[in-house]
């Protein structure tokens, strides 16, 4: 009750945080000023995202903290048994720099519903995001209970030398690696929300050209939109048919030029590289002569502004880096099969990514698609939206990490359920007692099996042992 | 491969036969084979007949190994290991079945789903005390999810160790299934592969290697572990019936050696001689004059073990405080049931698990002063029991004892009811199983989503303008007013 009265402020707070118009604005700059995030998507992928999930956690939150009954065999009658959850202790938390706000906030909503004391590390790599949090976090929420720490990845080193009763990381494999190490130092459970190469297998072209343009729309959306193909649930590639790849093309470009503007000089709506390094990583992915070769939109650079355009390739080679590496940028090869259930081999060739993406109406396939293939999600004829979807759990699996969360699922995953089992003096059941005998032998036997009329026949001596 | 190299003795099982193994069993996976509900009935149904035709086999081994009286070994076991076949060959289409998820306004019109699906290929290792039960039963959940599996069996019971892998080679479809018998090298060997999953049944200190390695591919684990089990007794309780349940699940679990068994007991000064002399009573009667004589208790699994004991039991301030028990036999490798009263809490049996037949009794003057006892305890443990008909003292109990579970007025019995996931938090391990949490553990919940073409909310796209962006607010809250009104504003605009 303490942690539900507190969890109810502290939301209550957040709450607060968000729907000050000048801290919608104070966010709405940092993310310009970091990632040349626009208002609108800002808000989209943002700002409205935590107040939607605020929102689910405060009117679903009773319900999370109610031990749940858990049935209890005759045999131990009268008994009662249930499942509480209780808070893991003291968490941490590692956010990344793409989606500064939600993915600082998103598990910290959880961490705190769960009743945990926090300590949030926002990446540095969007430094106005983490001094927004750092000043701003301890003027709403309880700061004896939840802190904010900037810096960087030797901030991130130390923290980890701690003994922590949770961790939660959303970054890359690679760091993933490193988090998971440290924590197995103190037996440290540990969340890694990954990433992974998100393919979107595209079979619905030779429908209605009002579904192929909805499909182009989506394509685009759930490449460019999410901070420029910086995002773990960015659509990575495309896998389509021979024959159906340059229709596709020829609409993609032109939904590129409406969303976003003819050329690198008139880009709008579209956040930019985060920084340097990453640009310079972008940039050398396109070097390979045979890459570059198979430009065929974009690729236009602006070094100074940290900008690249949107860049479709076709069928670059198989063994380049663009296609071995999460690309995490707004470069999008389009990989051609003969036929499309050849994707399925694809992807299987690949690790597992976080999502894959089917455009399709073909109801085999997509049961084809589920049960052949291994993913955190799928989301067929759409991209992005499973994110909002507070009743699935968001997460990897394999490469693209293990644990979940949104809705409930960020409760449990800052929750232990602890196991309750209340049991009463009377009966006793005498046959649990030493000295053993055969008949108690036979009396527990058949006890375990529930078979209440073996028990019964053997009481009345009709069984023997 | 393996047959070859146990008939060169044993010949290494190195990091390329372990490599091997994966693959092949990789090789299966991909088949689909296990994915089959018709594999994972047969598999079960396999192991059900191979617990029934091989059960004197079972309790032979056991008595080899550990001693076990054929009362804990049937039940403990044999029985628990059948009811969970059981369970799941009832549960598992019900388990199987997608779970239907709930969406909004905001993603109108979808639907969404839940999809179990099989790990791939995992790695059970287990422990010695239990070791058919240990071994067995993560099995049980990794088939009924439909992975392929290695199973390593403890080293330290070499008897059942060499029995299970004769028996899952005879009854189980090896090319999915198969045991990986050894000590550290060939356990080192298996944790240097990719594993889509590791439950390991263990101490904390092999524990922490088991997740260093599996940091290495990012394999997600299941760590059961252990701690110290605190049993807490008020008094106006029956006594009789507590100190039955307690030596139930104390000396006869293994004698003492066991996760969940009651490793210490806190009760009030006033009421500890009481106790005392209850646990006398009823410990002759359950084990005799001489426990030492006595058939129904297991000895200690190796001489390392007893040394161990011994040591604890020696430790000068804390040897004087017996007050029960406390004879030896060395060559058998039995300790009789030693109870011992307010031994300094700083002291090595009060500091780490006991996992033997030793029972500290530590005195309070409140009960409720137990509580602070078990918070400076150190780790949170596996168990914790508490032994009252008070009401107030049960809630508090409920309420801030962290532990893996709580029983209150018995021990240990919460194993047996397979709708309480079993497993610890903190030191005591992470993650769970039995009943259908074995079968979520070696699952992957794939979140699945449906969308149509219809409904393509056009404020997701640029150009993104200022009236978007009201727009998009009353969307992502997703009650129907606020999109209607701030359509309207849209259209009135």
């Amino acid at each position: 009750m303490e942690e539900l009265k507190a969890f109810h402020g502290g939301r209550a707070n957040l709450r607060l945080c968000f729907n000050s118009n000048q801290n919608e604005d104070s966010i709405f700059k940092a993310l310009d000023q970091d990632l040349g995030k626009s208002p609108v998507e800002s808000y989209r992928d943002e700002v409205g995202v935590l107040k939607k999930s605020v929102t689910y956690t405060l009117s679903c939150l009773e319900k999370w903290v109610a031990p749940k009954k858990a049935e209890v065999p005759l045999l131990f009658f009268p008994a009662k048994a249930e499942v509480m959850p209780q808070p893991l202790g003291v968490v941490l938390i590692f956010s990344s720099w793409n989606f500064p706000f939600t993915l600082a906030l998103d598990p910290l909503i959880g961490a705190i519903s769960a009743g945990n004391t926090v300590l949030l590390k926002p990446s540095d790599l969007a430094p106005a995001c983490m001094s927004f949090l750092v000043e701003t976090i301890p003027k709403y929420l309880d700061n004896k209970a939840i802190k904010v720490v900037a810096g960087g990845a030797d901030i991130g080193e130390r923290l980890l030398q701690l003994k922590w009763d949770k961790i939660f990381f959303t970054g890359s494999p690679r760091v993933g690696r490193l988090v998971m190490a440290a924590a197995a130092k103190h037996l440290t459970p540990v969340t890694l929300e990954l990433g992974g190469k998100c393919p979107a297998i595209v079979d619905t072209l030779s429908t209605t050209p009002s579904k192929a343009k909805v499909t182009a729309k989506r394509i685009v959306g759930g490449k460019w939109g999410p901070c420029n193909g910086q995002a773990c649930i960015a659509i990575d590639y495309l896998l389509v048919e021979e024959k159906l790849a340059s229709a596709l093309i020829e609409l993609l470009k032109k939904t590129i030029k409406r969303f976003y503007g003819e050329n690198i000089k008139s880009l709008k709506s579209i956040s930019r590289i985060v920084n340097e390094h990453q640009f310079q990583r972008l940039v050398n992915l396109l070097k390979d002569p045979n890459v570059a070769d198979s430009i065929v939109y974009g690729g236009s650079v602006d070094e100074e502004k940290l900008v690249i355009e949107p860049t479709i390739l076709l069928d670059p080679p198989l063994d380049s880096e663009i296609m071995s590496e999460e690309i995490f940028g707004p470069l999008l090869p389009i990989i051609t099969l003969k036929n499309i259930e050849e994707s399925i081999n694809f992807i299987n060739s690949k690790s597992n990514p976080l999502v894959i993406y089917a455009f399709t109406e073909d109801e085999t396939f997509k049961k084809r698609i589920l049960s052949e293939t291994s993913s955190g999600t799928v989301t067929f004829n759409d991209s992005m939206v499973q994110f909002l979807c507070d009743s699935l759990p968001f997460g990897g699996v394999g490469q693209s990490g293990f644990g979940r969360y949104h809705g409930k699922y960020s409760f449990d995953t800052f929750s232990h359920e602890k196991s309750i089992l209340h049991r009463g003096f009377y009966p006793e059941i005498e046959p649990r007692y030493p000295p053993w005998t055969d008949f108690k032998l036979l009396f527990i036997k058949l006890a375990y099996e529930f078979d209440y009329f073996g028990l019964i026949l053997l009481l009345l001596g009709f069984k023997r042992s | 491969m393996l047959m070859e190299n146990k008939a060169e003795n044993k010949a290494v099982f190195d990091a390329e036969s372990a490599k091997e193994v994966v693959k092949e069993l990789r090789d299966s996976f991909v088949t689909g084979k296990t994915k089959s509900h018709r594999w994972r009935v047969t598999q079960l149904k396999a192991m059900l007949k191979m617990l029934d035709e091989n059960e004197p086999q079972i309790v032979a081994a056991l008595r080899d190994d550990l001693s076990k009286p054929e009362f804990e070994s049937s039940l403990y076991e044999i029985q628990m290991l059948k009811n969970s076949c059981r369970l799941a060959l009832k549960e598992m289409n019900h388990w199987m079945m997608p779970e239907k998820a709930k969406t909004s306004l905001t993603t109108f019109p979808s639907s969404a789903e839940i999809v179990s699906e099989p790990l791939g290929v995992v790695l059970v290792i287990s422990a010695w005390n239990y070791p058919f039960l240990l071994s067995l039963d993560p099995v049980v959940g990794a088939i009924s999810a439909g992975n392929a599996i290695v199973l390593k069996p403890s080293e330290m019971a070499p008897a059942s160790s060499s029995l299970i892998a004769k028996l899952v080679a005879d009854y189980l479809d090896s090319s999915c299934i198969k045991v990986v018998e050894g000590a550290v090298p060939e356990t080192s060997a298996l944790l240097e592969q990719k594993w889509d999953k590791i439950l390991y049944t263990g101490n904390g200190r092999v524990a922490r290697i088991v997740m260093a390695a599996a940091a290495k591919h990012l394999t997600p684990v299941v760590l059961e572990l252990g701690g110290k089990s605190p049993v807490i007794v008020d008094s106006n309780i029956n006594l009789k019936v507590a100190t039955r349940r307690i030596i139930a699940g104390k000396w006869g679990c293994n004698n003492g050696q066991a996760c969940i068994s009651p490793d210490y007991i806190i009760t009030t000064k006033d009421y500890a001689t009481k106790l005392v002399d209850s646990f006398k009573c009823e410990l002759e009667r359950f084990y005799g004059k001489d426990p030492l004589e006595s058939k129904d208790l297991s000895r200690i699994v190796n001489s390392n073990h007893f040394d161990r004991l011994s040591k604890l039991m020696d430790e000068e301030k804390v040897s004087s405080k017996i007050v029960h028990g406390g004879q030896r036999n060395e060559k058998n490798l039995q300790i009789a049931p030693t109870i011992f009263l307010d031994v300094p809490v700083n002291s090595l049996i009060m500091k780490e698990e006991i996992f033997g037949p030793l029972l500290p009794i530590i005195t309070v003057d409140k009960v409720e002063q137990s509580f602070d006892l078990i918070h400076s305890s150190g780790g949170k443990p596996l168990a914790a029991y508490l032994f009252t008909n008070n009401k107030k003292l049960k809630r508090k109990f409920v309420e801030t004892v962290s532990a893996g579970g709580l029983v209150v007025n018995d021990t240990a019995v919460h194993l047996a009811i397979h709708s309480l996931p079993f497993g610890g938090v903190g030191e005591s391990g992470m993650g769970s199983y039995h009943g259908k949490f074995s079968f979520d553990a070696f699952s992957h919940k794939k979140a699945v989503l449906y969308r149509g073409f219809a409904g393509d909310a056009f404020l997701r796209y640029p150009p993104y303008t200022p009236g978007k962006l009201t727009l998009l607010q009353a969307l992502l809250s997703g009650s129907i007013v606020g999109i209607i009104r701030a359509l309207l504003g849209w259209f009135w605009a």
